[in-house]
């Protein structure tokens, strides 16, 4: 065992993680003399958050009529009220200076003729805030952060070390472990300060937008840490995923007008979000796509055995589609061999992002059972819940709070050791002794058992796809409880063929899928106990909004028998909850 | 479908053939995903993003150094698929190769934003401008994934272990380009060096490979022109004018500026 002493341990490297960690230096310059591990379980620079497409949210021209109250307002209608405001509105007045910033730092933004920034509608805005970089958005700020964090000299990489614990004692955090997956070695980064920018969990579902490494680690760390999961019933699926795998098409594409059709070539959006149209929010419209599937007038694909809609780009135009959608072109023709200047995409809904997440305060700080903050520990980005999406986040509202959060927990961090000079942990070596025995001696070098990892993976894949999707009902989700109680039974019994120490891919995905079965089971008993419909969470048998007895956070603690339940209230500073209409 | 390995276990190196059920749809990528997960756990190969914007999964498939993701088997037009670790790399384990020189090189070439004025990195009032034609003189060159595909198929690379290559020179020119940057000066030196610049040949194998369209043969080009008309005739100019800070909003109506130009005075 290996230990290695910093003062911030990062984990997690896509736009929240990166930007934390420049926050830190590029404040101390040298100041403190902070020293930050950056630590990923793939290298830095392929995090998720390269995909992020569209555009990114902010007020950048109030004097052309958009403003903080709009945006906040779009923001926590678009969360059906379940966003805590207060958050929200420090959340809106910082996005603007993180475009600018990292705009300085080389980001492309699309630019109108007088070489201002060009910003474009997308769905539930009442402005076009968009403010984008071709279809490429996210690629394009993690790669402006990646560049400006080489410049710094005290930080180091640790790519391709996977996290399999947070050390936390007296309710004071002491590290991390990891496993260095080049060497197989076990290490313990030992920090004052933590930060977890962990991303989503889209792995947990078969249709996904996200990565192979979107597994929520961040939120298994948490949980088995003992602390709170907020939320984690509110899974957000992308109308527009291209059929049959779910890779991602832009909300851009309808932002720059693209018509969504069914087999009849009828423009449904109608039905559903007549003001809006295909610019409702992302719930909306996924539900309608499954609303037309579900009624007989989706396009059926004999390739994959998939129901889906069309999204039809067709009227746009050669010339906008190459200046705007370049990527959703390649996209388009690299996978199905469809140009979107002459065919339609066939889409349906991708399971994309988490709305809940780790409990944190509005400045990040990771909070415990009891509601108070976990000295020296932070989370931030979609592995963080403060907060500010409720039940359904907007699109472009994704990346900016990475952004506006790396900035914020950076700070935060910043201050915490300016000001209280914390000493480096001491730890028992117990505990690290006990979690390399965990790894190396229970999970790897068990010879008994005879479940497969990947199996029970396949199987909750499927099992989340077909009883916890877009519309729910009671007898489906005590379906997937039941099944998901089997896996995580079964996976007392998994053994691994891969025995080596170099680049053991077989154990990272035993280790990420035990978290995956922890939280599939947190959000589908999440989802079971919530008896309305509120954002992404759609109930067939709780089709309406109960304000008098949901209007509340959903708190997940591990249990010794599964997942303990309770509520908190939302924070209401601003506006109170009106019937949600498009 | 015949699926033939190059594999290393630290040690030894074989060939191991699987055989797979293929669909003419399917990836590269969704075949070593079903190798590994229904025949061979012990397979090792990088993946993330599975739709060609992550820069993991570059591998030599039959032959030719590519992106697993967005490689379907119907193009590739054979009966058989061979897979191999990326040339040009020390490798690690099957189809992991190491990096840790490759994102070096990319750092030694400082590619981030230099101003001669520092802070005007750390405030934001307001934007650099910068017009669309302006955008296009570098965003190309931006769209590196750095999947190391193109050192793979460099003929240089292959020689000398010292070349900065194809990805680290690009991202040199990417900053060079950009209106906003003021950092020729300080990269000239590592760039106009035998490992640098001109031990490129222009085989132009780097643009050929690389997934993005990125073209860095191009770009290594641009930066000889650069670094020549540099040391030839403005020793103490940088050649590339840098865009002036917006003071503030410019009325609708002003006048568009004048296009980007890469000329220098006095030059040619």
């Amino acid at each position: 065992m290996e230990t290695l002493d910093y003062d911030v341990a990062i984990v997690g490297t896509g736009l929240a993680g990166l930007r934390t960690a420049i926050e830190i230096l590029r404040r101390d310059k040298g100041k403190l003399g902070l020293r930050v591990a950056v630590i990923s379980k793939i290298y830095l620079m392929r995090s998720h958050s390269v995909s992020a497409e569209g555009g990114t949210s902010a007020v950048l021209y109030p004097e052309e009529g958009d403003s903080f109250e709009l945006m906040a307002w779009d923001t926590i209608k678009g969360s059906d009220f379940l966003a805590d405001q207060d958050a929200v509105w420090r959340f809106v007045h910082i996005a603007t200076q993180e475009i600018r910033l990292i705009e300085r730092w080389g980001v492309p933004w699309n630019r109108r003729d007088d070489g201002r920034i060009e910003q474009r509608w997308f769905g539930g805005l009442s402005f076009p805030r968009a403010t984008y970089a071709q279809d490429k958005t996210g690629f394009f700020e993690m790669r402006a952060l990646y560049d400006t964090l080489l410049k710094y000299e005290n930080w180091d990489r640790f790519d391709e070390n996977f996290v399999t614990s947070i050390v936390i004692e007296n309710n004071e955090f002491k590290g991390f472990t990891a496993i260095d997956l080049k060497t197989g070695n076990f290490r313990y980064f030992r920090a004052k300060a933590g930060v977890i920018a962990t991303g989503g969990a889209g792995q947990l579902y078969r249709i996904t937008s996200m990565a192979a490494s979107s597994t929520g680690d961040g939120f298994g760390l948490a949980y088995n840490a003992g602390l709170p999961l907020k939320d984690m019933e509110f899974v957000q699926f992308h109308p527009t995923g291209l059929v049959p795998r779910g890779i991602l098409i832009t909300e851009a594409a309808r932002g720059e007008g693209a018509y969504l059709v069914n087999k009849d070539g009828e423009r449904f959006m109608k039905r559903y979000a007549p003001s809006k149209m295909e610019l409702a929010p992302r719930d909306i419209v996924s539900r309608a796509i499954m609303k037309e599937i579900m009624e007989g007038r989706g396009v059926y694909d004999d390739k994959s055995g998939l129901y889906h809609v069309w999204l039809d780009m067709r009227h746009l135009g050669k010339e906008r589609i190459e200046e705007r959608l370049p990527f959703i072109r390649e996209i388009g023709l690299k996978y199905l061999g469809i140009d979107i200047v002459n065919q339609p995409l066939p889409i349906r809904p991708t399971v994309h992002y988490n709305m809940g997440g780790i409990h944190v305060d509005i400045d990040g700080k990771v909070l415990n059972a009891s509601g108070s903050p976990v000295k020296g520990l932070w989370a931030a980005g979609e592995a963080a819940c403060v907060s500010i999406h409720g039940s359904n986040r907007l699109g472009s509202n994704g990346t900016n709070d990475c952004l506006v959060y790396g900035y914020i927990v950076g700070n935060d961090v910043y201050n915490y050791i300016e000001k209280e000079r914390p000493a480096s942990p001491n730890l028992s070596q117990n505990i690290l002794l006990g979690e390399e025995d965990r790894i190396f001696g229970k999970i790897l070098g068990k010879e008994s058992g005879g479940e497969d990892v990947y199996q029970i993976k396949d199987e909750l894949k499927d099992t989340m796809e077909k009883y916890v999707h877009v519309y729910r009902t009671g007898s489906d989700l005590e379906k997937a409880v039941i099944k998901i109680k089997e896996l995580k039974e079964r996976y007392k019994y998994i053994k691994l063929s891969d025995k080596s120490r170099t680049f053991n891919y077989n154990l990272e995905h035993a280790l990420e899928l035990g978290f995956m079965l922890d939280q599939a089971e947190v959000i589908a008993r999440g989802a079971l106990l919530r008896t309305e419909s509120r954002g992404a969470h759609a109930r067939l048998d709780y089709p309406n909004r109960d304000d008098a007895n949901w209007l509340k956070h959903t708190i997940a603690l591990k249990g010794a028998e599964g997942p303990l339940f309770s509520y908190i209230p939302v924070k209401i500073t601003m506006w109170k909850p009106v019937a949600r209409v498009y | 479908m015949k699926v033939r390995i190059r594999r290393f276990d630290g040690q030894k190196e074989w060939w191991q053939d699987y055989e797979i059920d293929a669909k003419p749809s399917d990836t590269v990528l969704d075949i070593l995903n079903r190798i590994r997960e229904k025949h061979d756990h012990t397979l090792a190969f990088r993946q993330s993003c599975q739709m060609g914007s992550c820069g993991s999964c570059g591998m030599v498939i039959n032959g030719l150094p590519a992106l697993a993701c967005q490689t379907r088997i119907g193009e590739l037009k054979t009966e058989s698929i061979r897979l191999e670790p990326l040339y040009n790399y020390k490798v690690i384990k099957d189809l992991v190769v190491d990096l840790t020189d490759f994102v070096n090189k990319h750092r030694s070439v400082k590619p981030w934003m230099i101003r001669k004025n520092p802070e005007e990195l750390e405030e934001a009032s307001m934007e650099f401008q910068v017009t669309p034609d302006q955008n296009l003189t570098f965003v190309q060159f931006d769209y590196c994934i750095m999947c190391g595909v193109c050192l793979a198929a460099c003929p240089t690379v292959a020689i000398d272990p010292l070349f900065l290559g194809p990805q680290a020179l690009g991202q040199a020119y990417r900053y060079i380009a950009d209106p906003r940057d003021e950092g020729f000066e300080e990269r000239i030196e590592v760039l106009d060096d035998s490992h640098g610049v001109w031990r490129c040949h222009f085989a132009g194998a780097c643009s050929y490979v690389c997934p993005k369209g990125v073209d860095p043969a191009k770009a290594i080009q641009y930066l000889k022109k650069e670094i020549l008309k540099y040391r030839l005739l403005h020793k103490k100019k940088a050649s590339v004018k840098p865009a002036e800070l917006v003071q503030k909003a410019p009325p609708a109506n002003a006048p568009k500026p004048p296009p980007f130009d890469f000329k220098i005075e006095g030059g040619e």
